[in-house]
């Protein structure tokens, strides 16, 4: 095992003596986080997102008490840094303006749409069910992902407020508190006084609420930098997958044949040492981030332990690469475009959800989706137990694509690499 | 002394071509033997079956008494190998190097740091041993090649082609550093296609060809094979027809072979000295100039333009 170790580490040596390689491993994903940091206007704000003044679009024509908590909530001073609300009567007129780019979107409140939750205080009826809708601008993801966010968690707390109302009443009536002809009033009474708590609780921001019930402000770098990092990950592996390759061409792979060393110990060495050196990028990047950006990467325990599963799924990459292609030429070569369509499938350039289903499902091949599913459930306040699934995936990947280099490898010879 | 190498009836196929057709030789503990042929004979495949890179497509060998097919490793424990290419990690510098594959030979702590002293010392390059491999010169490079296979003392040392595109003053080096190493004690298996080192460094030379072991001995056991003849080399001009003028020089009397190549002619004769003037009176008679001639009295050369009908450079 010893000898194991002793050819992950020369690997590790090496690689940090290639200068070529360390501006691709970590000077690459540092400038471009930094560059969409300040796209993003990260560093040039107070905001925490670094994103500002959102332009949003809003038609009322409900002018219930539902649609008007809405209205006041994105009209509140506690998003007035945040979002810009335009309010027009005319959808046709509001949906051109996302056309032109002048808004990130359009929240559209239908008439009728508070007496569809509230109940009629007289007949105690409800209305046909009547929903808000979102309309996004594709060009603004990120902006109108926030947007998205904020009605989301209005509308989950109009939610938790009727079926309490539901609940309480049922209740009152069969504890013989009230008469079932007064339900209907006391419903509506409820549904009016809970509008108004969701009024009182529009300090709703694209903050996120922890287990714990601790806020926990979300860094548009936290999704941004570790998507570069992930990126530039793949990078790493074929990187060390090439090397086996190069090894060979080199004859230092033929080399450490004829010593008193297995094949299997060499082959395990050389795979070691690309996780060794996966696991180095990513936490230099982490350290380095922390440090230069004052990025908060999450809870301590989940990171580690997803730095650790990262690395296993994309070294698994990284030895199939090497174990089905021939040359370092060819190495370098699919290595990049597998880097690049990862990064794009995986979310490191933008939000998955709004992509096609398909290509979410597609995703899943790439460790990028898993770890960015993982590294922003950390960055969101989530623990090692709110990860266990990504953890679980980008593991179960990388046994499995070991699996499949090793066999191949094994067929072919480990010295005709 | 015993045979510390024992090569049975090896064969090596690729598909369909054998590289290696059924050798077989013994190599007694101590000696220094070279196994002489030129480029593409099948000595690189001949190692890498000794040293357990390749399994043998049949036969085997028996290295130190271990067979190389059925306990590779402990063969492994036994040899040394030197390869043709520089195996060596450029980004590293002669110590790194020798410590990493030093440790994958099982040295550590005090006996890895004396063996990797002493290697240093041996190779000369003590005092660049800090210095990235990357940044030697090609003969520098060579020494520390070597010197990582001796980095755990082995019995058996094979050295493929040591010497290929180094300096004379390196190479010089070199077939010292294996007539040292012999002195103290170690057998060495040395492949080379330069005639002049086989002679030098050998007590035994195997001739190979095409795969095939086609003489074995000691060097006055083979040239007397090629029997009391010299060999005369005609250089002639780039515009001249070597085959011409073989074909008739063959004809004159006391020539037993003519052999041309690239704008030189080989005539096989017992007496050199009383050729020559009907060479020349026959070359001018043809209009075709002779250059220079060399004599060369029997040497390994002429064993294999005798065994193969081709200079050993072909």
């Amino acid at each position: 095992m010893r000898k194991l170790f002793l050819i992950a580490l020369k690997d590790l040596r090496l690689i940090f003596r290639d200068r070529s390689a360390l501006i691709l491993m970590l000077v690459a994903p540092f400038v471009l986080t930094l560059g969409m940091g300040a796209v993003t206007g990260r560093f040039s704000g107070s905001s925490t997102s670094g994103i500002r003044d959102i332009p949003v679009t809003i038609v009322n024509l409900d002018n219930g008490q539902l649609g008007n908590a809405l209205v006041e909530m994105f009209t509140s001073a506690d998003l007035a840094d945040l979002v810009e609300p335009v309010l027009l009567s005319d959808l046709d007129a509001a949906k051109i303006l996302v056309d032109e780019d002048e808004s990130a979107a359009v929240i559209f409140i239908p008439e009728g749409f508070s007496a569809s939750i509230i109940p009629d205080p007289a007949t105690g009826s409800l209305s046909e069910h009547i929903e808000i809708e979102f309309y996004s601008n594709p060009t603004r993801p990120t902006s109108a992902g926030i947007l998205k966010t904020i009605l989301d968690q209005f509308i989950s707390q109009v939610e938790i407020a009727r079926i309490s109302g539901e609940v309480a009443v049922r209740q009152m009536i069969e504890n013989g508190l009230i008469e079932t002809s007064q339900a209907a009033v006391l419903g509506a009474t409820i549904g009016r006084e809970m509008s108004n708590v969701s009024m009182a609780r529009s300090s709703i921001t694209i903050n996120d609420i922890t287990a714990s019930g601790e806020a926990v402000e979300f860094d548009i770098l936290s999704y941004m930098a570790p998507g570069m990092a992930l990126m530039f990950l793949m990078f790493t592996v074929a990187y060390g997958g090439r090397s086996l390759i190069v090894e060979n061409r080199q004859s230092t792979l033929p080399r450490m044949l004829v010593t008193p060393t297995s094949s299997t110990l060499i082959l395990g060495g050389k795979v070691f040492g690309i996780f060794l050196t996966a696991v180095a990028q990513l936490l230099i990047l982490i350290g380095g981030t922390s440090l230069l950006f004052r990025l908060y990467w999450g809870d301590l325990l989940g990171l580690i332990v997803l730095v650790m599963t990262a690395a296993i799924g994309a070294t698994g990459w990284g030895v199939l690469l090497a174990a089905v292609l021939n040359t370092p030429g060819q190495v370098a070569t699919v290595g990049s475009a597998v880097m690049l369509i990862f990064g794009l499938l995986g979310g490191s350039f933008f939000d998955l959800s709004n992509l096609p289903t398909w290509v979410q499902f597609l995703s899943r091949i790439t460790p990028n989706a898993w770890g960015m599913d993982g590294f922003t459930t950390l960055a969101l306040g989530g623990t090692l137990k709110n990860i266990l699934t990504p953890v679980a995936a980008l593991t179960g990947m990388g046994i499995v694509l070991f699996t499949i280099s090793a066999l191949w490898i094994t067929r072919h010879g480990l010295s005709r690499k | 002394m015993g045979s510390i190498l024992e090569v049975q009836n090896l064969v090596k196929k690729f598909g369909d071509f054998a590289a290696v057709k059924g050798i077989s030789f013994e190599i007694k503990e101590g000696e220094i033997f070279s196994l002489l042929g030129p480029n593409g004979a099948g000595k690189t495949t001949t190692i890498s079956m000794l040293s357990t890179l390749f399994i043998p497509t049949s036969g085997d060998a028996l290295v130190c008494g271990h067979s190389v097919t059925r306990e590779p490793m402990q063969v492994k424990r036994s040899i040394g190998v030197v390869p043709q290419e520089i195996a060596l990690y450029e980004d590293l510098t002669a110590l790194e190097n020798l410590r990493f594959w030093g440790q994958m030979y099982g040295l550590s702590g005090k006996t890895l740091h004396q063996r990797v002293n002493e290697v240093l010392e041996l190779i000369g390059l003590k005092d660049k041993a800090k210095h990235r491999i990357k940044t030697y010169s090609g003969g520098m490079k060579r020494r520390v090649n070597i010197g990582v296979g001796l980095l755990h003392q082995p019995r058996l040392l094979f050295m493929d082609e040591p010497t290929v595109g180094i300096d004379p003053q390196s190479r010089r080096a070199i077939l010292d550093s294996v007539k040292e190493l012999n002195r103290f004690g170690m057998t060495v298996l040395y492949t080379t296609h330069y005639m002049e080192e086989a002679q030098e460094l050998s007590d035994r030379v195997g001739i190979i060809d095409h795969g095939e072991l086609i003489a074995l001995g000691t060097q006055t056991e083979l040239t007397r094979q090629v029997g009391e003849t010299d060999t005369l080399i005609l250089h002639i001009g780039e515009n001249e027809d070597p085959h011409y003028l073989a074909g008739e020089l063959a004809k004159l009397k006391g020539v037993m072979k003519a052999e041309p190549t690239d704008h030189e002619i080989a005539l096989v004769t017992p007496s050199a000295e009383e050729l020559i003037a009907p060479v020349v009176t026959r070359a001018d008679q043809l209009g075709i100039k002779i250059q220079t001639i060399d004599i060369r009295e029997p040497n390994l050369e002429a064993v294999f333009l005798h065994l193969t009908g081709r200079a050993l450079r072909d």
